[in-house]
């Protein structure tokens, strides 16, 4: 490879450096704001620290006010989104394949009608899918977040572009004539290839369940199923009786972008792995 | 693009039996087998998608088709619901609140999806191209906004936005610029900004997936024609990306038609947010504040119809699905 000129690496590294500056910055104010109290959140200048830096204590007020609510919903949302991910990963991975590789009868409208639930808001079905469930006995409990976050139809759209591209047909014919049956071809060639697009939809949905707001709003009334989002919402209600519920909002947000942070920069080597680094062109 | 070909071409032609005229040479050895082993892949995904997807959606159109009647004397003996036809429907079209909230999403997108789906592309090409460093910090940087809750993410805009409290205003009127935020004219557009802030990340690690999909071959070849960064983003990236450019519109479609969260967060701050600014605030302020569920019903179907005909009238715009290039 030969390095681009000097003025294409200037350009690009100017441009990369605005936008991270548009990113970074209410996210480096939430830091600073996560440093002050209520006060100092209205007295003094928002990018930069207040006299009395102060994160620790005000983080361990976060954590132990009212008996220490938001762990609770921290676990909470931390149940919510890694089940529901794990499990809505493994079934877009199945379908996703299944729709990729084989070709059968009504294949197309399956994956029509997937489509379209894409395409249906998610805020349209949540108040429908309240009254079903109520019917059902499963609204306020855990299963009223979980069973509708283990569902996503763009994950089967991410793995069936995916799998169609990264997995040979030739690889699956080899495996099939060496004599190994569909599931173990699935499990065993189907899966490993498309790690990359897993770990793209783990993420994404990892995401989607952790932020989501208007399904467990719905659902829930018992706060202590409460994930950390709702949480926080019901503390901001009562701020302007308890000024401050402001800084502990502030503090709950911050605390609440952390594991994020985390997961997306543990997760950074997936993004690395190309997805066209198939066994087969060796 | 046939890659199948060129990868193997040393295998037999498979017997081509009842596949489509438009996609020949597919293998369809075992045609049963293969049946059989997709309906099990397939099954834990679909019974989950009918409970979560299907049954809630049948059970909205059921819900809007029908009004709460009340029997017995002054209306204590009792509720059950009465089929009305369309008259939900009719009611919340004749509504202009709803309709204007109607029209301002519209709005929102037509200039807010363009400008946040060119800057996701232009960051995927910068990221993506030879001469970026830095490549993992900025992917993160990039993309760290969209594991900001809407809400939180709202409250953080929302204090960069308020005069006084905010760093931001501060630092305008220090230069002799008088901005608000929050005014009649403006809030639409702060709110563009926060949808473009917390999505512009996610929708470029889309376009990322997609650029490395194609095989890197196709970029050594252009580099030895002598193509520069600009012709083979242009020429080669650009037109391979399509269908996740579309994936990403379609997104943003069905997203603003759904915003919800940040102009209820923002709403005590700016007087110009009503209960009806947008169609899913006056869908939702009709079920709980109106308590009339029936009439939210028949707008959340009215919702879902409109993100159906836009995305698929904007699919059929961008040719197909483009899933299969093959």
């Amino acid at each position: 490879m030969t390095r681009p000129p000097a003025r294409y690496r200037i350009i690009t590294a100017t441009l990369l450096t605005i936008a991270a500056l548009y990113f970074l910055t209410p996210v480096y104010w939430l830091v600073i704001s996560t440093t002050k109290n209520t006060a100092d959140l209205f007295g003094t200048f928002g990018f930069w620290f207040s006299r009395h830096p102060h994160p620790i204590d005000h983080l361990t007020a976060v954590l132990t006010y009212d008996h220490g609510s938001y762990l609770r919903w921290f676990a909470n949302s931390l149940l919510y989104a890694g089940i529901g991910a794990t499990t809505a990963t493994l079934l877009s991975a199945a379908a996703g394949y299944a729709l990729a590789k084989y070709a059968f009868p009504g294949r197309e409208t399956v994956f029509n009608i997937v489509l379209a639930g894409v395409l249906i808001p998610g805020t349209a079905l949540a108040l429908p899918l309240y009254f079903l469930f109520s019917e059902m006995g499963l609204s306020n409990t855990y299963w009223a977040v979980l069973l509708p976050s283990a569902v996503s139809p763009f994950g089967v759209y991410l793995c069936r572009i995916y799998a169609a591209a990264a997995v040979p047909d030739s690889l699956l014919e080899a495996a099939r004539i060496d004599g190994a049956g569909e599931a173990r071809i699935f499990a065993g060639l189907g899966l490993r290839l498309m790690t990359p697009a897993l770990v793209t939809v783990f993420l994404f949905q990892f995401v989607h369940i952790w932020n989501n707001y208007f399904l467990p709003l719905v659902m829930l009334s018992d706060s202590g199923l409460y994930p950390i989002q709702l949480g926080l919402t019901s503390w901001t209600g009562y701020a302007d009786r308890r000024p401050e519920l402001y800084q502990y909002t502030v503090g709950g947000a911050f605390l609440s972008v952390v594991p994020l942070m985390i997961l997306m920069t543990v997760l950074q080597k997936y993004w690395r792995t190309g997805l066209t680094d198939g066994s087969v062109k060796a | 693009m046939t890659r199948d070909t060129l990868d193997h071409p040393g295998l037999p032609p498979a017997p081509a039996h009842h596949t489509t005229p438009t996609r020949p040479h597919r293998p369809t050895r075992r045609p049963t087998r293969h049946t059989r082993a997709a309906v099990a892949l397939l099954l834990p995904f679909l019974t989950l998608f009918a409970l979560c997807f299907l049954a809630p959606l049948g059970y909205a159109v059921h819900e809007s088709l029908h009004r709460t009647a009340r029997t017995g004397p002054l209306g204590l003996g009792g509720e059950h619901d009465v089929f009305t036809g369309l008259t939900n429907y009719t009611h919340a079209l004749a509504d202009d609140r709803f309709l204007t909230g109607f029209g301002r999403v519209l709005l929102f997108g037509a200039v807010q999806i363009p400008l946040m789906i060119a800057l996701a592309t232009t960051l995927a090409l910068l990221l993506e191209s030879a001469s970026a460093r830095g490549v993992p910090f900025f992917r993160t940087a990039f993309f760290l906004p969209y594991g900001v809750p809407g809400v939180i993410a709202s409250i953080l805009w929302g204090f960069l936005y308020v005069p006084g409290i905010s760093p931001l205003v501060t630092l305008a009127q220090t230069l002799g610029w008088n901005v608000d935020f929050l005014a009649r004219g403006t809030v639409l557009w702060s709110i563009a900004n926060i949808v473009t802030w917390q999505f512009t990340g996610y929708n470029m690690l889309v376009l990322i997936a997609q650029l490395k999909a194609v095989p890197s071959e196709l970029y050594e070849a252009a580099r030895i024609d002598g193509a520069n960064a600009w012709h083979t983003a242009r020429h080669i990236k650009l037109p391979l990306i399509r269908p996740a450019l579309t994936l990403t519109c379609v997104f943003s479609i069905i997203g603003t038609l759904q915003l919800f969260a940040e102009p209820m967060v923002l709403r005590p701050l700016a007087s110009a947010i009503d209960s009806g600014y947008t169609p899913n605030l006056h869908a939702y302020s009709e079920a709980f504040v109106g308590n009339n569920q029936h009439l939210a019903a028949a707008e959340a179907v009215l919702l879902a119809l409109a993100a159906c005909v836009l995305s698929f009238g904007f699919l059929r715009l961008a040719g197909g699905h483009g899933t299969d290039r093959r």
